[in-house]
């Protein structure tokens, strides 16, 4: 599988003229004009300053998932349960934060909840990364469990456990120091939009994770394992401790996209915050593969459809986007592939397989 | 009654087997899939499409048989599509289910408010009528998709292992490239059997949404992973992933008898079948190799 090579800016391209002419297809069986609604989406997003607020702050999750889940993919693992590790990491930094005491200054709260944030959506990928390592089970099937686990467990902890405000289904406010800022508080125009400096560490730790794949020991051992791991098993490189190191620090990533949800956003935790940025993370981090700039903007294409959906929503279903998300990720992948074969590169086919025809 | 009681009553056993039909109908889809070659993770918007597809045309002619053969083929057009994907479009399997289930749950809500204006479910059909006046017992045991479903394990298994077409199959499972050697056209072959078992899971998605008589916006809850999940636990073979999806079926329907009967929070039984799925893969792992181990060739191309 050619999972540690970056995408190529002509599929990227290809892919999404595809995932143009679905969008007019799509909105004109429905019955509505392609040509308005690109309009809509225009205004609801990049045409205002608002808009474009809110296409940041949609962003905000999906690149730390969408990082979580590249790194993931960097050493041959599918994380498919960024959704789960999102949850329960957000449900620990509106926790930690909401018992802190109030007069906490930020540079000792923030880190303490977005520490528990990421604590916690680690050890949601612990178990996966465990009966990957130990038992050998795929982690697609075991992540998707802890992502149904989640749902219940946190419904739990909010009811039963009594962490939710009496007769809601959300944690108290966190501290005001736990608190991440708006953008609005340096760029007045933004107009109110919930974008938040969440964004600047989203970008920062993208630029962090993917310079670590050149630059640090783990990130080089990882992407090669990705690519031949009997090859690193060979050069004594501890394979099975790698993935489940990788798959553990996905988990924390996506743990940490919190600060997009709880700390930089709603300021509390409730059931569905962030419920479909961990599925989004994975189209990002398939678009985006490997490259920071590939990854920031893919997170900026996703939000950007996201926030499109809802500026259209009064005319056609904003879950349209949905659709497009997909048919985006399959074009994209099918471009690349098409375009490697033509170049002449190694097809996605195991060598082993091939060596057997030719 | 006491919560005992419940467990061994005869509604529980009834909604027990009436809930292993979509869950063994999306495993032997998974099991074809697999078996060829193909990872199939689209199981689950293979069932959720198809569930739509069968009341929509159910609703639109009021025939409970258009409802079927729509939700069968629409699963087998996901199923192509996947294969199309994945096998000439050589992209990673993966990736395309997860696509598609992305766009399965989308496009159904998509649908959902195109056709009926809702965003959660869709008016109500009557599905499947059969035997008014029986008893109970005779009703889940007589019922037609427990029936077909039966019959689609035995055949399966029976193909799998007996005709041209199942070797010819699992010899592209097993070592795609040799079997292209041979002169078995892989990619064809792989083709029908995703698309044959898209339609194998679409009936089961079809049998879903005929029990609760409407569409539920993501009713397939999972149900076509844990049945991907069967079909490993079972070691790819028909009759014990039919088995686990029985066992499976059995927790589900522990959460809905059991729901009102015992004060345990509704959230722990919700989570069992899940938590199931991993013991259950940790303990088939300790017992690996011989019978129960992948296809060898699953993932691979033959060339």
């Amino acid at each position: 599988m050619k999972l540690a090579s970056s995408r190529s800016l002509p599929a990227a391209v290809a892919g999404l003229a595809i995932g143009w002419l679905a969008f007019c297809v799509l909105v004109w069986l429905y019955g509505a004009s392609p040509r308005a609604m690109a309009g809509l989406v225009f205004e609801g997003t990049w045409g205002t300053s608002y808009g474009a607020g809110q296409v940041l702050f949609k962003a905000t999750p999906l690149l730390f998932t969408g990082i979580a889940v590249d790194l993931a993919l960097r050493a041959g693992l599918f994380n498919i349960g960024a959704e789960g590790q999102l949850a329960v990491g957000s449900l620990a930094a509106g926790v930690i934060g909401a018992h802190l005491p109030p007069g906490t200054p930020a540079l000792v709260a923030l880190p303490l909840a977005v520490g528990g944030a990421m604590a916690a959506g680690a050890l949601w990928a612990l178990v996966p990364a465990l009966l990957k390592g130990r038992f050998g089970a795929h982690e697609v099937i075991s992540t998707i469990m802890m992502n149904r686990i989640a749902d219940s467990a946190i419904g739990l902890a909010l009811g039963a456990g009594g962490l939710a405000l009496t007769g809601t289904v959300r944690t108290a406010d966190v501290a005001s120091g736990a608190r991440v800022a708006r953008l609005e508080t340096w760029f007045p125009s933004l107009n109110g939009s919930a974008a938040s400096f969440a964004l600047l560490f989203g970008v920062a730790g993208t630029f962090l994770v993917t310079g670590s794949y050149r630059r640090t020991r783990f990130g080089r051992e990882i992407g090669l394992i990705g690519q031949n791991a009997r090859a690193m098993a060979a050069e004594k490189v501890p394979v099975r401790a790698r993935l489940e190191q990788a798959l553990v620090i996905s988990g924390a990533i996506a743990g940490a996209a919190s600060l997009g949800t709880v700390l930089g956003y709603k300021g509390y935790f409730e059931e569905g915050l962030g419920a479909g940025a961990g599925f989004g993370g994975l189209a990002v981090a398939i678009l985006g593969r490997g490259s920071a700039l590939g990854l920031i903007f893919a997170a900026l294409l996703f939000g950007t459809l996201q926030q499109g959906g809802l500026a259209v929503n009064a005319f056609v279903p904003k879950e349209l986007m949905d659709v497009l998300t997909g048919v985006v990720v399959c074009a994209v992948a099918l471009a690349d592939e098409a375009f490697a074969r033509r170049a002449g590169m190694a097809s996605s086919a195991p060598t082993l397989a091939k060596v057997g025809t030719s | 009654m006491s919560a005992f009681d419940v467990i061994v009553s005869g509604t529980m056993i009834a909604q027990t087997v009436r809930m292993t039909i979509p869950y063994g109908c999306a495993a032997l889809g998974g099991v074809l899939s697999e078996r060829s070659g193909v990872v199939n993770i689209a199981l689950e918007g293979t069932l959720l499409a198809s569930a739509l597809a069968a009341v929509a045309a159910s609703h639109a002619t009021g025939s409970a048989l258009a409802g079927i053969v729509a939700g069968v083929l629409c699963g087998a057009t996901v199923g192509l599509v996947h294969a199309l994907l994945v096998v000439r479009g050589r992209i990673d399997a993966i990736v395309s289910g997860i696509a598609l289930n992305l766009v399965a749950a989308g496009g159904t809500r998509f649908l959902l408010r195109a056709l009926y204006g809702s965003s959660s479910n869709s008016p109500s059909i009557q599905g499947l009528r059969f035997g008014d006046g029986w008893g109970l017992l005779a009703r889940t045991v007589f019922d037609p998709f427990l029936l077909a479903t039966i019959a689609i394990v035995a055949a399966v298994a029976w193909m799998l292992r007996r005709t041209r077409f199942g070797l010819r199959l699992r010899a592209c499972g097993e070592d795609p490239a040799a079997a292209q050697a041979v002169g078995v056209r892989v990619v064809g072959m792989r083709t029908a059997a995703v698309a044959l078992g898209g339609a194998v899971t679409g009936l089961g998605g079809t049998a879903l949404a005929y029990d609760l008589h409407q569409f539920q916006a993501g009713m397939s809850g999972g149900r076509g992973f844990i049945a991907l999940a069967a079909v490993i636990v079972s070691g790819w073979r028909p009759w014990p992933a039919a088995l686990a999806c029985l066992a499976f079926a059995a927790l589900d329907a522990l959460q809905i008898v059991l729901q009102n009967q015992t004060k345990l929070p509704s959230q722990v039984l919700a989570m069992l079948p899940f938590v199931a799925t991993l013991v259950g893969l940790v303990l088939v792992s300790k017992r690996r190799g011989g019978v129960t181990r992948a296809p060898a060739g699953l993932g691979q191309h033959a060339d």
